[in-house]
């Protein structure tokens, strides 16, 4: 039944047959390549979405200053609300709080020299644990410490773009760099994180960075974690815990959500892990029917195949072909046309998403769409299954036929 | 050769139609035989009956001292293909395979391989003055081509018997006559012949005529030819 003999009278069968071949084949490779693309897709968005979230820790928690809506203590409305130095204090002080840093932006862009080469960059002031909850990689040198921070040392941590620019092939570590001014030491070159559009940042102490731009006690905002076990009604108490401090802080009411913004990692994640758990399901259901449209598909043509050729297994059945190689016959070639074209729709789909992955500019909402193959290859599997049993029941069908009831068939 | 003893055949579609009602026949080695009857008179259900693509219901069938009787399916597959070649009077050739392929056929079923059944088949074709058009499908082909080969694929096997169910039926009359001749040719290499005809031309071609009545052979139409 599975000899080579067998094989060749099938191709020759399928290749003078072409279009019905092509049919049957269509709707398992179009199944199998709509699989894969949904497949793709959806993982395509949920590791964009992840790929956001790498950017901090999952169980960090970012604090930044908004408008007063609540009258509060005889204070009206409208007031802006600005986080210092305090409110850091205050909050590096709860017990719920882990790593924390603030992060102070000073207005505009700053000159920065090296050598008589003189350009503008965006300045950003930090405490040391923000490398560590914004995941920072330190490509060279060393992360700012508390020593830095206690003496307001004038070193500074440079970008690689930044490095590349200033110091063109030069190895920048322990270099001296002008930066608004002032004298200050390359300590470390890391890689942005592309938020910035050509990733032109230095990093300098928070401490130096308020001294010398007169910010006095202002920052832009907090960045802080929270214990990783924390569930997502745990990190709520906390946040609002933290949102209680600095109301009293600044004299502004608790529940004034629009006072001070809080975002909580460990709450955004779960409120999207919600939205991809309804989405995987989604895109499972879809493509469980269109597998169960391609099974269909096989079952239908193979009964049409079988009918058609009733009068062709006549004629073998009379020549003293067995049931058995009729069954066989029908069967090696549902079997044949359904994994072909599966392969063909497994390969076209990976394919395509492949080209997607090497050719989108890079985004934050569609990011590396690739499909399980375990996932792919056993839908493929599932359709060879569903052929075979398509193709059986006609088949046995055909071969219990007389043959002269199949030859009479005209 | 072939024996026929007291074969009933009954049809059951709606009523239930009697088509063979005691059918008693001897054929020998090497003859020639023709069936003749009016439509309905059962002959073709003989024909099936002896080409073993049907049953029959009482009586005995004895084919080169083997006793069909209800055999099954696999069975039957392996007597049509050893012993018997069958001649349609539509052909019956499969359309999407060429000449020479339909021909070789029967030899896939005795698992031969493509090569040698092949050139088997070539073998034949040219034998009947067909090789030119071994790569021909069917529908290229005239009826007294088709019919031919046809015939090149019942003789493929070496069978003792071809069973030919109007095999001009479907041929103007001089191409009936070359097919008939062939035939002639054939049998007088030894192999036992048995067509159904209505023609009383064509069943004058062959050795002996059976007159077929109403499920009967009518008594004393059993008539020898001179050829």
């Amino acid at each position: 039944m599975l000899d080579l003999d067998s094989w060749q009278e099938i191709f020759s069968t399928l290749s003078k047959n072409k279009l019905r071949a092509f049919l049957t084949g269509f709707s398992v490779a179009w199944g199998i390549f709509m699989l894969i693309i949904l497949l793709g897709s959806g993982n395509g968005l949920e590791n964009a979405m992840r790929l956001n979230f790498d950017r901090s820790l999952i169980n960090s928690m970012r604090i930044w200053g908004g408008k007063t809506t609540k009258p509060y203590e005889g204070l009206k409305p409208g007031r802006y609300i600005r986080l210092d130095n305090d409110d850091y204090d205050l909050v590096k002080n709860m017990p719920e709080v882990e790593l924390i840093s603030s992060q102070f932006n000073p207005p505009g862009q700053s000159y920065v020299a090296y050598k008589g080469k003189s350009v503008k960059y965006q300045v950003v002031a930090v405490h040391p644990d923000y490398a560590v909850i914004n995941k920072e990689d330190i490509t060279r040198g060393r992360n700012i410490n508390e020593f830095d921070i206690l003496n307001k040392r004038k070193i500074v941590a440079i970008t690689r773009e930044v490095e590349k620019e200033l110091f063109d092939h030069e190895d920048a570590i322990g270099k001296y760099i002008i930066v608004n001014g002032f004298n200050m030491k390359v300590i470390a070159v890391f890689k942005a994180k592309d938020q910035n559009s050509d990733n032109k940042v230095i990093v300098l102490p928070i401490t130096t960075a308020q001294l010398l731009y007169g910010g006095k006690k202002d920052i832009s905002n907090l960045s802080l974690t929270i214990p990783v076990s924390s569930t997502v009604k745990r990190s709520q108490e906390i946040e609002k815990n933290i949102r209680n401090q600095i109301s009293k802080n600044h004299k502004f009411d608790p529940d004034d959500d629009r006072a001070i913004f809080i975002s909580n990692s460990i709450e955004r994640l779960a409120r999207i892990m919600t939205v991809f758990n309804s989405m995987r399901l989604f895109v499972w259901v879809i493509g469980i029917m269109t597998i169960v449209a391609g099974i269909v598909g096989v079952s239908n043509i193979m009964t049409i195949v079988v009918k058609e050729r009733t009068r062709e297994i006549g004629i073998r059945k009379a020549l003293g072909a067995r049931p058995v190689s009729i069954i066989g016959m029908i069967m090696q070639e549902a079997v044949l046309i359904t994994s072909t074209s599966g392969f063909i729709g497994l390969l076209s789909g990976t394919g395509l998403l492949e080209f997607i992955r090497k050719n989108l500019p890079k985004n934050n909402y569609f990011y590396n769409p690739e499909a399980d193959m375990t996932i792919a290859v056993s839908a493929t599997v599932l359709l060879i299954a569903a052929g075979l049993l398509a193709g059986f029941f006609p088949a046995r069908k055909a071969a219990k036929i007389k043959p002269i009831v199949a030859l009479r068939d005209e | 050769m072939l024996k026929l003893e007291n074969i009933h055949k009954t049809y059951y579609n709606g009523s239930p139609l009697h088509v063979l009602k005691g059918i008693n026949l001897n054929i020998e080695e090497g003859e020639f035989v023709s069936i003749m009857g009016s439509s309905g008179s059962g002959k073709s259900t003989l024909l099936n009956i002896i080409g073993i693509l049907d049953n029959y219901d009482e009586g005995g069938y004895w084919l080169g001292g083997t006793h069909i009787m209800n055999l099954n399916e696999k069975k039957a597959a392996y007597f049509r293909n050893k012993m018997i070649g069958f001649v349609f009077q539509s052909f019956n050739l499969i359309s999407f395979k060429n000449a020479m392929e339909n021909v070789a056929l029967p030899l896939y079923y005795q698992k031969i391989n493509r090569k040698k059944r092949n050139l088997i088949a070539m073998e034949y074709l040219e034998k009947l003055g067909l090789k030119d058009w071994a790569d021909h499908t069917p529908n290229e082909l005239s009826g007294g081509q088709k019919q031919r080969i046809a015939i090149a694929r019942a003789m493929i096997t070496k069978p003792r018997v071809i069973v030919a169910d109007e095999p001009t039926g479907a041929l103007d009359s001089s191409t009936s006559v070359e097919v008939m001749r062939l035939l002639q040719e054939i049998n007088n290499e030894g192999v036992t012949i048995i067509i159904v005809t209505h023609e009383r031309d064509i069943s004058r071609m062959t050795k002996r005529i059976v007159r077929l009545k109403d499920g009967l052979i009518e008594d004393g139409m059993v008539e020898d030819i001179e050829c």
